[in-house]
């Protein structure tokens, strides 16, 4: 394929909440939700961040990492499984934030954590296709966790843009393939604040049967095998699971690591894997080959092999990355947490 | 604020676009359809800002408008712009740190909205040009 | 151009006046004036209405006809009009009054104010007062009108060195000119440490550097310098009106700590009475926050620019002192019914050169001064007033 990734750009709110602050509010045992989730602290959204201003903040970044001429960008793609609005695209605003309107089209997407990464493959389509010069694919969240719930312990806030086009790529996408079974793991209804969860039924007919069925199926179809790539990046709810699941296809911890940024984040859904994937490129050498796959609950996978290019080098540090993103946090209570996410309800 | 009123000015709330006398060389943020300099014989053009500038005053609002109530105690500023002009806007900071002469950057934030049912407000707020 | 005295003053008290409406104030307070001025109602030839907000207040306008109704001049058919300019309605409705008389068009002329502005709630009126900044792009951003002064504050004491205990002292010496004034909101004695421990409303600011949200009318009657002598023994003489606008915002404004509508009004209005600041005996100013009469007072002449806080604290600003300020509380501690204030001011200025105003008396007072602003400075206004024509 003749399409990849022009830039990246990445945004996380500066609050954090430690896991041992929600644990003491709920009664539970902070220990033993470190070892189970291996996450240590989630992002919170300030009280004027949304869905929509981290997806703006995200696209900034992408469009000046590279330079990119926003009047180029023929689509927009955001997703996300918290919009601002249940009707009224974010992709508008952010198009119009961005400088890239009126001549593009947007829509938004929504398949739970791997909204993102499909639209980053409408965006290969429409670019290798010629329809659209430049397309642009985000995945942002401020996810939602009811209070108590499991889930409050790793929802977190933070979104990723990628620049997909046919020239001056700083990583060819090799391939993509998607594994796709209508499997009720974890829903949201219209109008509810909070999602539901099927608990333990998230795993192995969910997580795991997806992931390692794209995977395998993207590396039997390209012939790669685990040993061919520098680093590999699984959707991360959790540290656990992608760690067991680069231990069943047969990757190492090693190459996991850099992508592997849940546990000082937390899970931000539709910027999980993405967010990974821009943690990993912020210290890719040209020449590198990146495996990819995404999980969306409901269910679905979406797996990329990509090789990093000699321009990575030129643009990296033209706009921040994941480390300096994560660095320097501002620690809060619970009651102001609260506040934060909208829990308490004026 | 109704929603033909922001949208009308959602260009300039999102990205600063100004305006620009090419006559006397003036730079106005918010703009402006004539130049108070130049009056008539004025030419203004849209002007964007690049959005960074220095704190000139400040305010830490403890007790607000009905719309702003949720978000006290918040960072009220009037901030210089590079280019020239000064604005009104919000600082997103430790209240420990906002000074003035600090060196800010825009930032895309929520202004407001309408209600829970209604319509949200974006626009440009500022945040420390380099982390503290 | 015709001279032009006041005639007669009223003046409702001030403070949270439950069971008055809007329409009652202002007629109170009329009443009160053209019984001061011992005339009939038929020789009214006009009303000026000052009125901020009755749009947002009590969700009227046509203010104008309603206190021509409610005032029993409807069936005259007297021209009525209301007058608009926020903080600085009573001030402007004042001089529209004024120019009506001296251009020769009306003789008789009632110039009052009034706002209703307790029967909303705290946050509806602080929104309804932020609608005198510019909405589109300060009110948009959170801003407040405590905001916007506790930002010329927070410069002040940056240029200048004014403290907080300065900004507190303007509080501390209205409040107690304040108890001695019948009609005002407050007439308790504060001190320092009281506004200082107040509760913070946009730092440096806290409640007692707020002037507070009040109900309240006033009015005067104007009529012709040469026939005042008919109808009062005590005309106070016009000397000066003077206007004078400002940018809308603050971040426009060339010196963020100067009001530089007040300086033009301030300047055109010592022309034309051919006075000096050291001429003024007194003045009553726009003190809508402590803040805002020290920089009342510099930019009015009386003081240099960032000196008002240590005049204010070294007692020069008292009654006694050299430059007697706001001797009623201002608005303070008398209150600040936005429409009503401006108006107010000028029966202050009356009452004090008749020599009427009892415990307050400043002594001696020649010559007074009134000093009202709309917004933080987007329109003064200035008159000063003489026992003498």
């Amino acid at each position: 394929m003749n399409v990849g990734i022009v830039s990246y750009g990445a945004y996380i709110p500066h609050y954090r909440i430690k896991i041992e602050e929600i644990a003491k509010v709920w009664g539970d045992d902070a220990s033993s939700i470190l070892d189970g989730l291996m996450i240590y602290e989630k992002s919170v959204p300030d009280m004027d961040e949304d869905t929509i201003t981290i997806a703006v903040e995200a696209a900034r970044h992408a469009i000046n990492r590279a330079g990119v001429d926003p009047g180029r960008i023929g689509a927009i793609f955001t997703g996300s499984e918290s919009h601002p609005y249940a009707v009224k695209p974010t992709s508008t605003v952010v198009a119009e934030a961005i400088g890239a309107t009126p001549n593009l089209t947007v829509a938004d997407f929504e398949f739970a954590c791997k909204a993102g990464t499909a639209a980053i493959q409408a965006c290969m389509g429409l670019a290798e296709s010629g329809i659209v010069d430049l397309g642009m694919a985000i995945g942002a969240d401020v996810s939602q966790g009811a209070p108590g719930d499991a889930l409050e312990y790793s929802a977190a806030a933070g979104g990723v843009a990628y620049v997909i086009g046919k020239n001056d790529l700083i990583a060819n996408i090799e391939s993509t393939y998607s594994f796709t079974t209508d499997t009720p793991d974890f829903w949201r209804r219209e109008g509810m604040p909070y999602p539901e969860h099927g608990g333990r039924f998230t795993g192995e007919p969910g997580y795991f049967k997806h992931v390692t069925s794209a995977a395998t199926g993207l590396m039997k179809r390209i012939g790669t095998k685990p040993s061919d790539y520098n680093y590999a990046i699984f959707h991360q709810p959790n540290g656990k699971f992608p760690t067991r699941v680069a231990k069943i296809l047969g990757f190492s911890n090693e190459q996991i690591k850099p992508g592997l940024v849940v546990p000082r984040l937390g899970n931000t859904y539709s910027g999980s894997c993405m967010m990974g994937l821009a943690a990993t490129l912020d210290i890719a050498k040209p020449g590198d080959r990146i495996f990819m796959t995404a999980f969306g609950s409901g269910a679905g996978s979406d797996a990329f092999s990509i090789v990093v290019t000699d321009r990575i080098d030129e643009i990296r540090n033209c706009a921040p990355s994941v480390e300096k993103l994560l660095s320097n946090p501002i620690y809060m209570d619970y009651a102001t947490y609260a506040k934060h996410k909208g829990k308490i309800k004026l | 604020m109704s929603v033909p009123r922001f949208w009308r000015r959602l260009k300039n709330l999102y990205n600063l676009i100004g305006t620009h006398c090419s006559k006397c060389g003036g730079y106005y943020y918010p703009p402006r359809n004539m130049c108070p300099k130049c009056r008539r014989n004025g030419l203004v053009v849209p002007f964007k800002f690049k959005g960074v500038g220095e704190v000139v005053t400040f305010t830490i609002v403890h007790s607000a408008a009905k719309d702003f109530a949720k978000n006290t105690p918040y960072i009220l500023a009037i901030i210089k712009l590079d280019e020239g002009p000064r604005l009104t806007s919000q600082v997103i900071c430790n209240h420990n740190d906002i000074h003035i002469g600090m060196k800010v950057k825009s930032a895309f934030r929520k202004l407001g909205e309408e209600s829970e049912k209604g319509m949200i407000y974006y626009g440009t707020k500022f945040v420390p040009l380099i982390d503290p | 151009m015709r001279d032009v005295a006041i005639i007669g003053v009223g003046c409702t008290e001030f403070g949270e006046l439950w069971d008055k409406s809007f329409r009652e104030l202002f007629v109170e307070a009329g009443i009160s004036a053209i019984e001061d001025a011992n005339i009939q109602g038929g020789k009214i030839d006009a009303l000026y209405v000052g009125n901020m907000s009755g749009g947002r207040f009590i969700e009227q306008e046509h203010i104008g006809s309603l206190i021509a109704d409610y005032a029993g001049l409807a069936g005259l058919h007297i021209p009525s009009t209301r007058v608009e300019a926020a903080c600085a309605s009573g001030g402007l409705a004042l001089r529209q009054g004024i120019l009506a008389v001296a251009s020769g068009y009306h003789d008789i002329v009632i110039a009052g104010g009034a706002e209703k502005m307790t029967d909303v709630s705290v946050e509806t009126t602080t929104d309804a007062l932020a609608a005198a900044a510019d909405r589109e792009w300060e009110g948009i951003m959170g801003a407040t009108f405590p905001g916007l002064y506790a930002m010329i504050a927070r410069l002040h004491m940056h240029k200048y060195g004014t403290t907080r205990e300065q900004l507190a002292s303007v509080a501390v010496k209205n409040h107690h000119n304040g108890t001695m004034n019948p009609k005002a909101q407050f007439q308790n004695e504060i001190s320092i440490e009281a506004v200082l421990n107040s509760v913070m409303v946009a730092d440096p600011l806290h409640v007692f550097d707020c002037s507070p949200i009040t109900d309240g009318g006033s009015a005067v009657v104007l009529a012709p310098a040469d026939v005042a002598h008919k109808y009062t023994d005590t005309p106070i003489y016009l000397k000066a009106s003077a206007q004078a606008s400002g940018t809308l915002s603050l971040h426009d404004r060339p010196d963020i700590t100067t009001l530089d509508a007040t300086v033009a009004a301030a300047n055109r209005a010592y022309k034309m009475a051919k006075v000096t600041p050291n001429d003024i005996d007194f003045a009553e100013v726009h003190d809508c926050f402590t803040i805002a009469e020290i920089c009342a007072i510099e930019d009015l002449g009386f003081v240099k620019k960032g000196e008002g806080g240590k005049a204010t604290e070294s007692g020069m600003t008292a009654i006694g002192g050299k430059i007697p300020i706001n001797p009623s509380g201002g608005l303070k501690a008398c209150g600040h019914p936005v429409g009503a204030t401006g108006v107010k001011q000028a029966v202050e200025i009356t009452l004090q050169l008749r020599g009427e105003a009892g415990k307050r008396q400043v002594n001696g007072a020649e010559i007074g001064l009134t000093h009202n602003v709309g917004g933080s400075g987007g329109t003064a206004v200035v008159h000063i007033f003489g026992r003498e024509r």
